[in-house]
């Protein structure tokens, strides 16, 4: 076995338990409405846009139309002239030295990293990347501005397809890195070598995992006041406190000064887990201008300019025994980066690795990926990263495998599904899985769907040529990133910890803020966060007011992505509730003359175990601790509790998927026609809340696998920058979702939780794969790469026929 | 939407229209229900100096039908048409714009001087034979739909005439079909095609079948017709004639239809559209 040194470091971690916090479960698990709902759907939420300040200037960017060429000139006389321009900057202007962020330093592992300037010196290397940055009146008077601003480009040859750039001879994106090829790193377990020898199949795919965008409904913005020493940034951003110090180091203003708020954000998925040039050019601007500076992103700058996820070309192989025993993955990524590291780009694609097994016992799994640049705009986190990639090629190799035995692909699975365990199964990657039971989740999913109906079904379909298949995928995925040591500079590599805070202030009246360092954008921590809340302290979720996104407000924070809010932040959350209700006994004990042990919650008040007459409110509590002229000897006024948690392991949610698909197989056009969800997130802090977020990753998972793809062409130039030919799926292609659950305690926090985020995308796509090439096995189709275009699994089945259309 | 500058009007009358439209001379353009205009326009691939709005000219809305023709209002959203079932195709094809958003908004009249080829209500217009009255400053003047569209968003019409009304003869008795092809249903077509058929005792009269999404114009499927007409309507010679709907077509090939594809397409959807008009399928 071989394995690189950051591998080596990847440590192993062993799943601990934590006590459960002793409190009744009233509101938790209850499929509570939204609290944010009402003002979002009146239209009175606050979004950047919805923002301006007095004084306020507007921004543009002027960007390469060029996917790699030197800048001769630029001229912006022409829209300097201009009325209502105040300034046009180029990188000559800019005094700011430092590169845009990238936090990946893996140790032992050398990562290229080319300097990623806010506005393009000298050369530009993708379309889109910003050459000079416009500061005028209004929107109109700079968008207009930016037409009149002429720059010469001399084109230098363009690399766009991954492994044209590691070919030798290749066009360099960045002359001064030698190679595009800019990190190799492998992750394993286990004798690979005697796995394969072992097997009496081997099956090898070449899966290409296409590009795809983020497309959140909100699009990108920031507004940038500099005022009296101080910044204030209004981003749409899933990352406050990232962008706070990012600014900070970038624009030299310590952090006290500077404060970001997150307003509303209109989703995220990832592409806002960032920190971007054009938060950092407009807080410059403001800083030079001493005025407002407001930037809202266009759609188009939307698909060019916002990053973008997946684009690996996998080449998997896995060994089996005729009896269907699974002896080794080995997965060869090649991730194409696009033309410049952003925040996390490189640590993506290792994101694969830590699941390559996934559900499955497999004596011997390896992951070699290999990181190159092109002229393309920078992939980094998009919802899964890097787990999607790699649950897509297991399970679709899975259906491969057992089409190769002659077996039934639920069989397959169930005979290599590892064992339900409780707390802690350490695959030979050396990542410990918290819980699970596979197995659980798939009878649950045969409750709903039975695969027999589906074939009589499809038996009758076809006398009218309509293929109908049914596909399945069994996943489970690393999420809640979280322990600091894991994935820190001494162990994974990120220049950063993993921890979540959070703050408890029951106010004088009894009224409760809780301020969380997630910031949410579209989740619903809102209602989840107070049912937590609610629950500890004995009231109803309506009276916890969740504060979050305002880097001014509560405890530093590390934000939202990988599913992390709940396990990490929700347990933060429910840690100071604790201490909050921990005090609150102290004192209801020491008014009452009982025990602090002797307290307890009951219908809403702290009252004395027995004499459920005798017992105080949580505002009765606060006004003792407010006005502290009876409290116990030596203990502080207040009852404002924060903590910072940081677990002992990732969480594993896990599931099993149903597709159902109907391929018209003249046209080669597929419909989803029923989907059935059972995902395992532990207990339910809220159903309904779980419900959505695995309705949005399904669709995102469909969207990948059928409609949704960013291409660009030989040139560079993007194809796919409008939403007409950027498909994302509609409620009119998709089907009604039925979902269920099983409930699997998380060793790893209190809440016994995991996330539920990602978990849907993480699973969809090869489901889809697998329900159409289920379906068309019978034309003889055997494997077809997505986006699953009519058009292509046309001519796949053309091809699959000898040529004869079909 | 951050379009660039231009002036606009909202005249109160078709004339003040014409006139606005004259003065503002090449530059100057219509907006009726501004779905094809409008996101030109925000892309900046469109920069009118100056924007006509036809919502205050009035009696430009509407569906009559009298003297065996429909009369058509220019200004006439694709839902009226979608909710007025007696238009057979026409109808049928409207009802898959886009989605209810543009069909309330978008109108056939400005449908037709886009001249899109890829947009529903072109070719059917063609297959049903209709023509479009158009008004000018010199007079009023009749182009039929069949020689309405010269180039890729190129029509007959004169910079400074208006598109007043649709007239299509009535198909009462007619079988139809529209069958669109696209990946998702808010789509334009990838290839569309209607068909409508006059068949008396399973023999086929007439037959016009017009193909949507095919070349820079909307087309006709002569060689479907001729090989169809005067035939038995069965499987087997709708199949046959079908064979031939891509005949002479150079379709525009995108990155997700093959020109090869398209002409495959234009097959398949041709025979499922003509046997629902001969009413072998529904």
């Amino acid at each position: 076995m071989t394995t690189g040194g950051a591998a080596e470091q990847f440590i192993r971690v062993a799943a601990e338990t934590t006590e459960a916090a002793p409190s009744p479960s009233i509101h938790v698990g209850q499929a509570m409405r939204r609290k944010e709902d009402p003002r979002l759907i009146t239209g009175k939420g606050s979004y950047v846009e919805d923002i301006n300040l007095t004084g306020q200037l507007w921004a543009a960017w002027v960007r390469s139309p060029e996917a790699h060429a030197r800048i001769v000139s630029i001229d912006a006389s022409a829209a300097r002239a201009r009325k209502g321009v105040h300034a046009v900057y180029t990188h000559e202007d800019l005094d700011i030295e430092a590169s845009l962020p990238m936090i990946w330093v893996p140790p032992e592992i050398e990562v290229k990293t080319p300097h990623h300037p806010v506005l393009a010196k000298d050369e530009v290397n993708h379309v889109g990347d910003p050459v000079a940055l416009v500061i005028g009146d209004d929107r109109y008077a700079v968008i207009d501005a930016v037409e009149d601003i002429v720059v010469e480009y001399d084109p230098l040859e363009v690399v766009v397809d991954p492994e044209k750039a590691l070919e030798e001879g290749s066009p360099l994106v960045h002359e001064q890195l030698g190679t595009n090829k800019v990190c190799e790193w492998s992750l394993g377990g286990g004798d690979l070598e005697a796995g394969f020898a072992e097997a009496d199949v081997v099956i090898e795919r070449r899966i290409v995992n296409h590009r795809m965008a983020g497309a959140a409904i909100e699009p990108r913005g920031v507004l940038a006041e500099f005022r009296a020493d101080r910044l204030t940034v209004w981003s749409s951003t899933q990352v406050p406190h990232f962008l706070r110090l990012f600014l900070s180091i970038l624009l030299g203003v310590t952090e006290d000064k500077v404060r970001v708020i997150a307003p509303e954000v209109g989703g995220g998925f990832g592409s806002k887990l960032q920190v971007y040039a054009e938060e950092i050019g407009c807080a410059w601007a403001s800083m030079k201008l001493g005025r407002p500076i407001k930037w809202i992103e266009t759609r188009t700058e939307g698909f060019m300019v916002t990053h973008h996820g997946r684009d690996q070309i996998d080449t998997i192989r896995v060994g089996a025994k005729r009896d269907g025993t699974l002896t080794a993955w080995h997965a060869k990524i090649i991730a194409d980066l696009g033309a410049y590291q952003m925040l996390l780009t490189p640590a993506i694609p290792p994101s694969s690795a830590f699941v390559m097994c996934g559900v499955y016992k497999t004596p011997a799994v390896q992951t070699d990926i290999v990181m190159v640049m092109t002229n393309k705009f920078g992939t980094d986190a998009i919802r899964g990263a890097g787990r999607p990639e790699a649950t897509h090629m297991i399970e679709v190799t899975m259906d491969q495998v057992a089409h190769e035995l002659g077996m039934d692909p639920l069989e397959l699975r169930r005979k290599n599904f590892i064992p339900p365990f409780s707390n802690g199964h350490e695959t030979p990657i050396g990542v410990t899985y918290d819980s699970g039971n596979y197995g659980g989740a798939l009878d649950k999913l045969l409750e709903h769907i039975d695969p027999a109906d589906v074939r009589r079904e499809a038996e009758a379909l076809r006398k009218r040529g309509v293929y109908r298949g049914i596909g399945f995928s069994t996943y489970t995925e690393i999420c809640g990133n979280a322990p600091s040591r894991v994935i820190g500079p001494k162990g994974f590599g990120l220049q950063g910890g993993g921890w979540e805070s959070a703050t408890v202030r029951v106010h004088a009246s009894g009224a409760v803020t809780l301020y969380t360092g997630t910031s949410p954008h579209g989740q619903g921590h809102e209602t989840g966060f107070a049912q937590i809340v609610a629950d500890r302290l004995g009231i109803d979720p309506a009276q916890v007011d969740v504060i979050h996104g305002d880097t001014a407000t509560g405890p530093f924070g590390l934000d939202t992505y990988g599913s992390r809010s709940l396990s990490v932040g929700g347990e933060a959350a429910a840690r100071a509730a604790t201490k909050v209700a921990g005090k609150a006994r102290q004192i209801v004990a020491h008014q009452l003359e009982a025990a602090p042990e002797d307290i307890e919650l009951h219908e809403g008040r702290f009252s004395v175990r027995g004499s459920p007459d005798k017992g105080m409110t949580l505002p009765e509590v606060a006004g003792a601790a407010y006005v502290p002229d009876n409290l116990p000897e030596g203990m502080e006024p207040g009852l404002d509790e924060q903590s910072f948690y940081d677990p002992e392991n990732f969480v594993f949610p896990f599931g099993a998927h149903a597709c159902v698909v109907d391929v018209d197989a003249e046209t080669g056009k597929v419909s989803v026609v029923r989907w059935v969800a059972v995902d395992d997130c532990g207990p339910a802090i809220n159903p309904m809340l779980i419900d959505g977020q695995v309705h949005g990753g399904i669709t995102h998972g469909i969207g990948q696998a059928l409609y949704e793809r960013i291409h660009y062409d030989e040139s560079g130039q993007l194809v796919t920058g409008t939403f007409v030919d950027y498909a994302l799926a509609t409620a009119a292609e998709l089907p009604s979702y039925e979902t269920d659950r099983t409930e699997t305690p998380s060793p790893v926090n209190s809440l016994r939780v995991k996330g539920v985020g990602e978990a849907g995308t993480i699973a969809a796509s090869p489901a889809v794969v697998n329900a159409v090439i289920d379906a068309l096995r019978p034309l003889g189709v055997d494997y077809i790469n997505m986006p699953l275009t009519p058009m292509r699994v046309w001519e796949a089945i053309h091809e699959a026929n000898g040529g004869v259309r079909a | 939407m951050i379009p660039a500058e231009f002036d606009y009007t909202a005249p109160a009358s078709l004339e003040e229209a014409i006139s606005a439209l004259r003065q503002g001379g090449e530059d100057a353009k219509l907006l009726a229900g501004g779905h094809s205009l409008l996101p030109l326009m925000k892309l900046r691939l469109a920069a009118p100096s100056l924007l006509v709005d036809l919502r205050r000219v009035p009696g430009l809305a509407g569906v009559a039908r009298g003297n065996g023709t429909w009369r058509i209002g220019a200004l006439t959203p694709h839902a009226v048409l979608e909710h007025t079932p007696e238009l057979g195709v026409v109808s049928a094809a409207a009802a898959t714009i886009a989605d209810p958003q543009v069909r309330n908004r978008g109108t056939i009249g400005g449908s037709l001087v886009h001249g899109d080829p890829a947009s529903d209500l072109p070719a059917v217009m063609m297959a049903c034979e209709a023509s479009v009255t158009v008004q000018g400053p010199s007079g009023q003047r009749t182009i039929p739909a069949l020689e309405l569209f010269q180039g890729y968003m190129e029509t007959a019409l004169a910079a400074d005439e208006v598109l007043t009304e649709v007239r299509m003869p009535v198909l009462d008795g007619w079988g139809f079909g529209y069958e669109k092809f696209n990946r998702r249903s808010e789509d334009w077509a990838m290839v569309a095609v209607s068909a409508v058929v006059n068949a008396r005792d399973g023999t086929c009269e007439d037959v016009r079948v017009g193909l949507t999404n095919m070349g820079s114009v909307p087309l006709r499927a002569p060689a479907v017709e001729e090989a169809l007409r005067g035939k038995q309507l069965d499987a087997e010679s709708i199949a046959a004639a079908a064979e031939q709907a891509a005949e002479g077509t150079d379709p525009p090939a995108d990155l997700n239809a093959s020109a090869e594809y398209k002409r495959h397409l234009a097959r398949v959807l041709c025979r499922r559209a003509l046997e629902k008009a001969a009413g072998l399928s529904s």
